[in-house]
């Protein structure tokens, strides 16, 4: 069964239509690409899927169970999602961001226990961030910041991961470790990752499936080969670029052609 | 500031195992033990607080008289005791009231709106309170029961209306001043109204006018005081409910939903929860400043910023330092009496300014 099912979605901001009808389904353990221009609808299909918007018309189904009138806690069990950035005003240790992902699996007066701290070192270690759980989230740099966004995710124990451009901040070591890292939880825990991204070739490289979004309509669906095609891109993004295999996996490879 | 942590700019690929100690880690016990502490400074200062005045009193001799043996006499003069069961002991528990809904409300604006400079004062949520009250006093609401802290819990509300459009829909943190700056200026506005109103009705009925500019915790009687803590234990308890989500509002409010809160909803929760409080507190003691920017500000510095732990915190510090503020009023020009709000103000608005300049935590 599939875990993602769009029907149809039509979504407006007051005045500027998002989305025009956009159709799919998503099985379980499947690693998908969002991509597209900007303004073309990436982020707001990511909100429609954890269920912070609501289609206007047609109809988002996480499940086979429409996301309007989903307790939020009970989304957060399901669908986890990695921002861009995250607001540092105050003084959050790192090991206390990541805990907060343990909310949607506690009541309003239960405090975190050994299983919940347990859950949070596993999602640190695997996120390599362990060595600074007892520094302040405002005096870490970009790239570990958003590696602590990626462990409290981890740390929600979703089925469902959403990523919003979340390697932009990281390094090349780091990009590498999480790649794999999105790999491995797909692999073995069958976790359904979607990832936004501006990175053709990484999206290529990684995804099972790419969804090319333009001006909030689906232009094309499918494995990365059948995408990512030089008319394809033409079209959406008005660039030229040659596309060939990569010798090292065989994915489809794109070159931005500049004069 | 508790920094135990190494400073590790340059060696941040080297791994060092570092975690939060056991002991900083949020917990029931923490929690507890922390707050006992707090409510031993509470006691304390409560007990020098009673023991000076215009009429000074041995603290031993006070703790006698509540603690000591039934036997026998008591260690006070009838004066003495009069002095201290029906003009020191309801003060003291009026101020620390006060102190705690006020400092109560300063912690979840400043969460809610993400900025620590927010405060009921500063936001102008207390002038829109007494504004309120004034009215009610003006109209005759006082007839009815609980219709002045009625008419100024609608005061608090529309001003916290007023502040959260000015504050729009900005997603990062609130830091930019024009909310402060709108504080401002609706602050001047309850001002020139509150003085209007009183100087068109002068009558008996209404307190001195520092009384509602600069406070003052010498009127309240003891049925209010009852009501008054009705309203701060309730709101506390609804408000201690929310402390996890406190925390998540507070990194952003997409943030918030999407870690499993009902954002909107929570967040006008804890509104009209604060401005009762604040309301409350307001009507039966005036305009008192600055108590909800500094509690919250130097607990968090002290213990780190999990709402859980910094509620109860802040509500008793806060009850301490106004206890403490209105005892250097009692005692600094005795036998006259500075408004409490003087005393918080000469040492808040320097600190307001420290923290302005700051712009960090």
């Amino acid at each position: 069964m599939s875990v993602i099912t769009a029907e149809n979605i039509r979504f407006s901001y007051p005045g500027k239509p998002v989305m025009n009808g956009v159709s799919f389904s998503i099985e379980a353990a499947e690693m998908v690409a969002v991509i597209g221009p900007n303004g073309s609808g990436k982020t707001t299909l990511l909100k429609m899927i954890n269920g912070t918007l609501f289609p206007d018309g047609g109809r988002m189904l996480i499940d086979g169970r429409e996301t309007t009138g989903w307790p939020r806690k009970e989304m957060a069990r399901q669908v986890a999602i990695v921002p861009q950035e995250t607001a540092v005003t105050f003084p959050f240790y790192a090991e206390e961001i990541v805990l907060m992902g343990r909310f949607p699996h506690l009541n309003n007066y239960r405090f975190e226990d050994k299983k919940d701290y347990r859950i949070v070192r596993e999602a640190m270690e695997k996120t390599d961030t362990i060595s600074f759980a007892a520094r302040r989230l405002d005096e870490l740099s970009a790239g570990e910041r958003q590696r602590v966004l990626i462990a409290r995710a981890l740390a929600q124990e979703p089925k469902i991961l959403l990523l919003d451009e979340s390697t932009v901040f990281l390094d090349l070591k780091h990009q590498a470790e999480f790649l794999s890292l999105l790999r491995q939880l797909n692999a073995v825990q069958n976790l359904t990752v979607m990832f936004v991204t501006h990175d053709i070739n990484l999206a290529a490289q990684h995804a099972h499936k790419i969804i090319l979004l333009d001006c909030g309509k689906i232009y094309a669906i499918g494995m990365p080969a059948e995408v990512i095609t030089a008319a394809n891109i033409r079209e959406v993004y008005d660039v030229d670029v040659f596309v060939d295999r990569n010798p090292h996996d065989g994915s489809p490879r794109a070159t931005l052609l500049t004069n | 500031m508790v920094e135990n942590t190494p400073k590790t700019g340059y060696k941040r690929h080297t791994v060092i195992e570092e975690e939060i100690p056991i002991y900083r880690r949020i917990s029931l016990f923490r929690v507890l033990h922390i707050s006992a502490l707090m409510i031993f400074i509470l006691l304390a200062l409560s007990l020098v607080a009673v023991s000076v005045g215009s009429v000074s009193i041995e603290p031993g001799r006070v703790l006698t008289f509540f603690f000591g043996p039934l036997t026998g006499q008591s260690p006070l003069s009838s004066e003495e005791e009069l002095i201290i069961c029906s003009v020191r002991l309801p003060r003291i528990v009026f101020a620390g009231i006060v102190g705690a809904a006020l400092s109560l409300g300063g912690v979840v604006f400043q969460a809610i709106l993400r900025n620590p400079l927010a405060d009921p004062y500063i936001l102008g949520i207390s002038g829109g309170a007494a504004l309120g009250a004034i009215i009610g006093i003006v109209i005759g609401a006082g007839a009815f029961y609980l219709g002045i802290p009625l008419l100024a819990f609608a005061g608090a509300l529309a001003t916290v209306f007023i502040v959260f459009m000015m504050a729009g829909k900005t997603r990062g943190p609130l830091l930019d001043n024009s909310l402060l700056l709108s504080g401002v200026v609706v602050n001047a506005f309850f001002s020139a109204a509150i003085l209007f109103f009183l100087s068109i009705v002068n009558s008996m009925e209404l307190h001195s006018i520092t009384f509602w500019l600069m406070g003052d915790l010498s009127h309240a009687s003891a049925r209010e005081i009852l009501v008054a803590a009705l309203c701060l234990l309730s709101g506390f308890v609804l408000l201690y409910a929310q402390a996890r989500k406190l925390n998540l509002i507070v990194q952003g409010e997409e943030t918030a939903e999407h870690l499993g809160v009902h954002v909107a909803r929570t967040k006008k929760w804890l509104m009209v929860i604060t401005s009762l409080m604040i309301a409350v507190a307001v009507s039966l003691a005036g305009i008192i400043g600055f108590v909800g920017m500094m509690v919250p500000h130097l607990m968090r510095l002290v213990f780190g910023s999990d709402h859980r732990l910094i509620l109860p915190v802040c509500a008793l510090f806060g009850a301490s330092f106004l206890i403490a503020a209105d005892t250097v009023a009692r005692v600094l020009l005795a036998p006259a009496e500075l408004p409490v709000g003087v005393v918080t103000a000469l040492c808040g608005a320097p600190y307001f300014i420290f923290l302005l300049k700051r712009k960090r935590l």
